[in-house]
């Protein structure tokens, strides 16, 4: 096929079938050179970035929502066109008629949307009620099929966070695909897809996919239709740089107005979009200027993305993000690196517009990026705390050089791969149940094998280590079986039809678990194995908890001895889980990831053998727990990098505090041992870092007057947040954690 | 090998300051000194520590190896590791064996065929002259100005790189006469090839507390923020 829309672009396999990344592979020039070339924030971005940050002052005063459409479910033409600042804004679009004001969308559970309208002085509206009185959602389906014991599961917390009741999120549409190709076209090709499957077996798996191809080739329509309110018209491909930018973010805003996923990633978009430029470059349409000011105008539109969520569901993730992840950077399979001008610009867009949690921009680090862009990344990080980093060199070889991030750390091939979010079980609570033989203290219910509680005094690591097991082997079986159910429904009753349009029609899928707390039942073994650990009961006779005498190794050292037993456990998970087959045939996949949960989950688990007290917070993510370290940073990276990420598909998240002084004693010295730090790093086959360069005492102020530090940006787990939108208890947690301090 | 060990304070696996890129620090135990600014009193005890032997060592160090880059390394700090001189040649000797490398971070109080065997697997020696007159020498740090001024002539004749630091403390040799001297033995070696001045910091005494011994400059101030950049100022003139 050939388009005037094309000229100038090399040709390729990609005009025969839709194929992104060979048109990146024939068209991209790579750039190993530095950031010299930048240009600041114009007039009109400086502009318009102060009237976003009035609305979000005006927010932050309204206590964090700035305004509510009670009456309108979200969908991609349930609103009249919104604009920031009409005449001054590049790129177009808002997910309801205003910037901040946020829709309501009930399909995942309408309760949820009921209670996030009161949480914030609003009522849904009647209209909506009454739609919905008539409709299964999600959330309905569910609970219709859930059993005693997965409800019992929930109770007890020892799985939590399940996407039961909201959109699951985590799926990233190939929204370049509208750019490059035109919605004709991509309409034309799904239609084939569909007619094709026709000419098969109509058993259950064929018919839901028809009837899916079906829900996907009416919300293309939709999308054609949403952008024509706007005066688009993206039936043909883009033409040009804007159009490229607007064409890609017309798609996914479509998907953040049909869903309200937990996360709702962007992809790997920047080294696309430089394509664009660098025509436009050439031909003279386009300066460096008015490139970065396309590149600064496209993320303030996902600045100011938002979804309205409970007060529960902002307080267990801190603030309400949406990881808009943008992958940038990594390198390509023939050697040469995706890294592109437009890798610097979108990393850039943390000067012209300041630092923000938002796009979550994660560089795919591998040793053989350019030094420049290595000390770029760094010192970007330094000065903003913004950026995560993920290993490139251990996932390229899984999934080719056009994969992207969901969320926090979970990769997929874009457009050809999506997962079932399956939130986390608790393996720390677990080991207190197994325990006592089947009893959750914490919630008093009775929960898994019953038999009776471990009477061994101290206790005996081969004894608990053979009853964990078969609590290991309980659970497993029975999250995978609580996923299958969620996520049929999740298909059944919210199928994502924008972002699914947006992939290949046969996907390869993911299920994608989880383990919280993993360095606490590491120490917590190890104690039981090294020291002595004796239980103490209460006067019914269950243990709650423990005195624990004599040293034992503790993860985060860098010692064998307890880090095998982190890098076992998630084997033996993952291991477990495998044995029970998932909806859909999708590929058990494990993380060791907890957002910013690492607080609920250890406020519901009692006091644990490694001299946890009850309810204290866990370590985020696969990090150590808070001040075991011994032996500085390094120990502690050495440490993490040890779990296999073979045994953890879904990604190993650590999270780095580190003061400026510990880095270096200049700014120069700073971002080359930043630099050798995470090649060293990566180099052990570690999987993600969170980098953080500050000092507590910062913190610690914002923590005491919030209102003087509004964009103060720090990393959790996979991802970053306003310091301010955390919630009190969070933000002592991580004034807590272990800063890593010059001696 | 020997069967020799060595007796080891504490390691820091993230070490910025003691050397140039990133390196793996160990802190050897014992000191012969008794500097009235140390923020390290429990490294001076000879009998303290855990021991290793230096493949032992080695070893640990080897784990970070990937972190090094180009310019980072191992650094033996202490404590006073010349007390330890012949544990630290070999560990050294080692080291170069693995490619890593080598930093010394010391007084020079001690100059001796043990000292000079240890010298020769040194590839870069960080070297406190804590003050520039002799009489403060003397009555802070316990013997003459002499003993590292002799120490760095020897680093001078057998070209080691050499970084000169100094702990600034306020009242003692905050001055502009003490960076300028420091800046003419400098000149007089060439071997010397940047110089660090330190801020003198009390966050040791708690160290002090802990062991029950006095923190002899207890009661002087630490130096502002300005105060440094002005005498780094003059460093650089």
């Amino acid at each position: 096929m050939q388009h005037q829309n094309w000229n100038g672009f090399k040709q390729g396999v990609w005009q025969d079938e839709i194929n992104v990344r060979d048109f990146i592979q024939q068209n991209y020039k790579e750039y190993t050179a530095g950031s010299d070339f930048l240009a600041g924030a114009t007039e009109r971005t400086r502009a318009l970035m102060q009237k976003v940050q009035a609305l979000f002052a005006e927010e932050r005063a309204k206590g964090g929502v700035l305004d509510v459409d009670v009456n309108t479910v979200s969908s991609l033409k349930s609103y009249a066109p919104g604009y920031i600042d009409q005449e001054h804004e590049l790129i177009v679009g808002l997910q309801t008629d205003a910037p901040l004001k946020r829709g309501v969308n009930p399909f995942g559970g309408i309760r949820m949307a009921r209670q996030a309208c009161e949480a914030y002085g609003y009522q849904l509206g009647e209209k909506v009620e009454t739609e919905f009185r008539y409709r299964t959602t999600h959330n309905d389906g569910v609970f219709r099929a859930y059993t005693d014991e997965m409800r019992l599961a929930r109770k007890s917390h020892v799985i939590t966070g399940l996407p039961d009741a909201y959109g699951r999120g985590r799926i990233i549409g190939d929204y370049r695909r509208v750019a490059l190709y035109g919605l004709d076209h991509l309409i034309a090709e799904k239609k084939k897809d569909k007619a094709a499957l026709g000419e098969g077996v109509f058993d259950a798996a064929q018919t839901r996919l028809t009837e899916e191809l079906y829900q996907q080739l009416t919300f293309l329509g939709y999308l054609k239709e949403m952008a024509a309110m706007y005066g688009y018209d993206i039936s043909q491909p883009a033409a040009n740089a804007r159009e490229a930018i607007q064409w890609t973010y017309f798609a996914y805003l479509a998907a953040i107005k049909e869903q309200n996923g937990a996360a709702m990633s962007l992809g790997r978009v920047s080294t696309f979009f430089d394509i664009y430029i660098e025509r436009d470059l050439a031909n003279g349409t386009l300066t460096e200027e008015g490139a970065q000011e396309l590149m600064d105008d496209f993320v303030i539109k996902l600045r100011v993305a938002r979804h309205l969520r409970t007060p529960e569901y902002n307080e267990l993730f801190g603030g309400d993000p949406m990881w808009i992840t943008e992958a940038v950077g990594g390198m390509g399979e023939d050697g040469r690196t995706l890294v592109t001008k437009n890798s610097y610009r979108v990393l850039n867009t943390l000067y012209t517009l300041g630092s923000s949690p938002e796009p979550n921009l994660t560089v795919l680090w591998s040793n053989a990026l350019p030094r420049s862009f290595k000390e770029f990344c760094t010192k970007v990080s330094i000065d903003t705390d913004s950026i995560q980093y993920e290993n490139d060199d251990v996932m390229r070889p899984i999934y080719g050089d056009d994969y992207a991030i969901a969320c926090c750390v979970s990769a997929m091939k874009v457009g050809k791969q999506m997962q079932f979010f399956g939130a986390r079980c608790n393996p720390a609570k677990l080991l207190l149940i197994a325990l006592n033989g089947g009893y959750d203290a914490d919630s008093g219910v009775h929960i898994g094998p019953q038999m009776s509680v471990m009477d061994t005094d101290p206790l005996d690591y081969d004894a608990v280590m053979q009853r964990y097991d078969l609590y290991i082997n309980w659970l497993c079986r029975l999250y995978v079986n609580t996923m299958n159910v969620i996520h049929y429904m999740h298909d059944k009753y919210a199928y994502e039809k924008t972002q699914m349009a947006l992939h290949d029609t046969q996907v390869e899928r993911f299920m994608a678990f989880g383990v919280a707390g993993l360095s606490v039942v590491a120490d917590s073994l190890s104690a039981i194995k090294y020291a002595k650990v004796h239980p103490l009961k209460n006067e019914d006779g269950f243990i709650v908890g423990f005195e624990t005498t004599g040293e034992f190794p503790k993860f985060g050292n860098d010692d064998d001895r307890v880090d095998r037993i982190a890098r076992d456990m998630t084997h033996r998970f993952i291991t477990e889980l495998r044995k029970t087959p998932t909806y859909r045939n999708a590929i058990h996949t494990l993380s060791v990831l907890t957002i910013t949960s690492n607080v609920m989950y250890g406020k519901n688990t009692g006091a644990t053998p490694d001299g946890r007290a009850a309810g204290a917070p866990f370590a985020p993510g696969a990090n150590p727990m808070h001040n075991r370290e011994q032996n500085g940073a390094l120990a502690s990276l050495n440490s993490v990098a040890k779990i296999s990420y073979d045994d953890c598909r879904d990604g190993i998240s650590n999270t780095f505090s580190i003061t400026p002084e510990a880095l270096g004693k200049s700014e120069q010295e700073r971002i080359g041992n930043l630099v050798n730090i995470l090649d060293g790093y990566f180099a052990k086959k570690a999987h993600h870092i969170n980098i953080n360069v500050l000092n507590r005492e910062t913190l610690m102020k914002a923590y005491e007057d919030p209102e003087a530090y509004p964009n103060l940006t720090i990393r959790v787990s996979g991802y970053a947040v306003n310091f301010h939108k955390l919630s009190r208890e969070q933000q002592r947690e991580v004034i807590s954690r272990t800063f890593h301090q010059a001696v | 090998m020997s069967d020799l060990t060595g007796r080891i304070h504490s390691i820091q696996s993230l070490g910025t300051v003691d050397g140039p890129g990133v390196r793996f620090v160990a802190f050897l135990q014992g000191c012969p000194l008794c500097c009235g600014c140390c923020h390290n009193p429990d490294t001076w005890d000879v009998c303290g520590g855990s021991e290793s032997t230096p493949t032992q060592l080695v070893q640990k160090a080897l784990r970070y190896k990937e972190y090094f880059g180009s310019e980072g390394g191992i650094t033996l700090s202490g404590g006073e590791p010349l007390l330890q001189a012949e544990f630290a040649c070999e560990v050294f000797a080692l080291c170069r064996k693995e490619g890593l490398h080598t930093c010394l971070d010391t007084s020079g109080c001690l100059l001796n065929d043990t000292v000079k065997a240890l010298l020769a697997e040194t590839d870069r020696v960080l070297l406190d002259i804590k003050y520039t007159d002799d009489a403060l020498y003397r009555s802070h740090v316990g013997c003459s100005l002499q003993k590292p001024l002799e120490f760095l002539a020897y680093l001078q004749q057998q070209n080691i790189p050499t970084t000169l630091r100094q702990v600034i403390i306020p009242t003692l040799n905050d001055t502009e006469r003490n960076v300028t001297e420091l800046k003419r033995i400098a000149a007089q070696h060439p071997c010397v090839d940047k110089i660090e001045l330190l801020p003198f910091r009390k966050i040791c005494q708690v160290k002090y507390d802990e062991i029950g011994i006095p923190f002899a400059f207890e009661h002087l101030p630490e130096p502002t923020a300005q105060q440094m950049t002005t005498l780094n100022q003059l460093l650089n003139q």
